[in-house]
């Protein structure tokens, strides 16, 4: 039995109520719907704001984060106001105001192999807004396990992808994509950056994927991929099809149980951009590089994008971006003492990784980056 | 010739480049096109045994080459072939 709608929500939802394909059966479907949100930051954004407007009457987010200045530029759910609160309770706040009616439930806590069956059993279906790629195929294999679907949406600076992945009707994450890229391949939005708008675009698109799932309307993005780029203004669209030898959804499947997935990934199952290290040995603190710099002669290299500069630098380092420095090792010595930075650790990291391998032994890399340096040393200097 | 479309992650060694124009009757030869123009983009494509990466999706058309020919899959003049990446931010 579908839920009644009382006279408030008839005229809340009137503009729904008017098209055939919903109805009123429709809306009472979504009042009787649920639906978990991982992630409550630029795709969670939208997407929750719209399945909270559009009357989904259970939703579920999950994020362990904290709103911080550099997030309104894209998730626009938070507000200045917000700075410093759990983005699940600013989320909430957001949602309850735009829809009284409907259930907000909140796992203040990250999803992990631990948690995840747990928090997702509960829900009709999965939307995956998360920012990294442990937690993607977390949620996808989720998703496999619990037979819900995975309404999936990714972004990096101006290219989206939005598909569902539902293993009983279609192909799932792995099929595409059976192993992550290998670590440092692909920036996170925290190093490489993101059109504020453009999740505003995809999540969009994910939550209209959503709503034609609970509503059982429309041809769903099952067995497709919708490739999107901002700068061209281009939609593509591929087809997707069950992969035979995939590990989790197919006929001979030997991943059966959640893994450890920043294992599998090599990477953090969170995208700060601002923790990266080399790994012990190998950071130098930038309290430490500034004694050091007072007594040593340090070649400083910047492997940061030049227009990044323009940002903050340090007065004296060369600058080599990461994606020319193995063409470029001639314009070092490998006898100097060194210190490779970057915004926050994470590019130099790999940089240092590059120049260990060529033989260069007296590198460190600056903890933190630069802005670890701006925070610390010289306040003069942005964080960015 | 055929076209490929070069996603923004890889186009940091395609000198900024969104699509490039590459010869070659096969996905294979266009790599080995590709790669000969821009070697900097080789080693995110192949691993050191010279087989293509499998994070690596390519689609001549609206199809994925793991469901045709895989590198062997033929293509024509005018084709566009889309490299298309893992990303994962959200």
């Amino acid at each position: 039995m579908l839920p009644e709608l009382n006279h408030e929500e008839i005229l809340r939802y009137s503009r729904h109520l008017l098209i055939p394909e919903v109805g009123l059966e429709g809306q009472r479907k979504l009042k009787n719907s649920s639906a978990l949100v991982v992630g409550t930051g630029g795709l969670g954004s939208p997407v929750s704001l719209y399945l909270a407007a559009a009357g989904v009457g259970r939703i579920g987010l999950v994020d362990y984060d904290v709103v911080d200045s550099s997030n309104l530029q894209r998730q626009v759910i938070h507000g200045t106001s917000g700075i410093g609160k759990l983005k699940v309770e600013s989320a909430k706040a957001r949602l309850l105001d735009l829809n009284p009616d409907i259930q907000i439930d909140v796992y203040n806590e990250p999803y992990t192999s631990e948690n995840a069956l747990r928090i997702a059993k509960d829900y009709d279906i999965i939307l995956d807004g998360t920012d990294n790629f442990p937690t993607r195929y977390l949620t996808n294999d989720v998703a496999v396990f619990l037979g819900k679907p995975n309404v999936y949406a990714s972004i990096f600076r101006f290219d989206g992808q939005v598909s569902v992945f539902y293993a009983k009707e279609g192909p799932c994450y792995r099929c595409l994509f059976p192993e992550p890229p290998p670590p440092g391949l692909v920036p996170s939005c925290a190093e490489g950056g993101v059109l504020g708008i453009l999740p505003g675009t995809i999540g969009t698109l994910q939550a209209t994927e959503a709503l034609k799932v609970l509503l059982g309307i429309g041809d769903p993005l099952i067995g497709k991929l919708l490739l999107y780029n901002a700068l061209d203004m281009s939609f593509d669209f591929v087809q997707l099809k069950k992969n035979p030898k995939c590990r989790v959804c197919g006929p001979n499947a030997d991943i059966t149980e959640l893994i450890d997935y920043e294992e599998f990934c090599g990477v953090p199952g969170h995208d700060h951009g601002d923790e990266g290290s080399a790994g012990a040995g190998w950071d130098i603190t930038a309290p430490e590089l500034a004694e050091r710099v007072k007594t040593n002669h340090l070649k400083l290299l910047d492997v940061r994008e030049p227009h990044e500069l323009q940002i903050s630098a340090l007065p004296n380092a060369v600058n080599i971006p990461l994606g020319q420095l193995a063409s470029r090792l001639a314009e070092l010595n490998s006898a100097d003492d060194m210190v490779v930075f970057c915004k926050g650790g994470t590019r130099s990291a790999r940089a240092l990784e590059l120049l260990t391998s060529a033989g260069f032994k007296k590198v460190k890399n600056l903890k933190g980056g630069i802005n670890a340096w701006a925070k610390e040393v010289d306040k003069n200097l942005p964080v960015y | 010739m055929p076209v490929l479309r070069i996603p923004t992650p890889l186009r940091a060694y395609t000198s900024g480049q969104s699509e490039v124009n590459v010869s070659g009757a096969s996905i294979a030869e266009a790599l080995t096109d590709l790669t000969a123009q821009y070697p900097a983009i080789k080693p995110h494509l192949f691993n050191e045994g010279g087989d293509l990466r499998p994070f690596v999706n390519l689609f001549v058309g609206e199809k994925n080459i793991r469901d045709l020919q895989g590198v062997d899959t033929p293509i024509n003049e005018g084709d566009r072939v889309m490299l298309i990446p893992s990303i994962a931010g959200g």
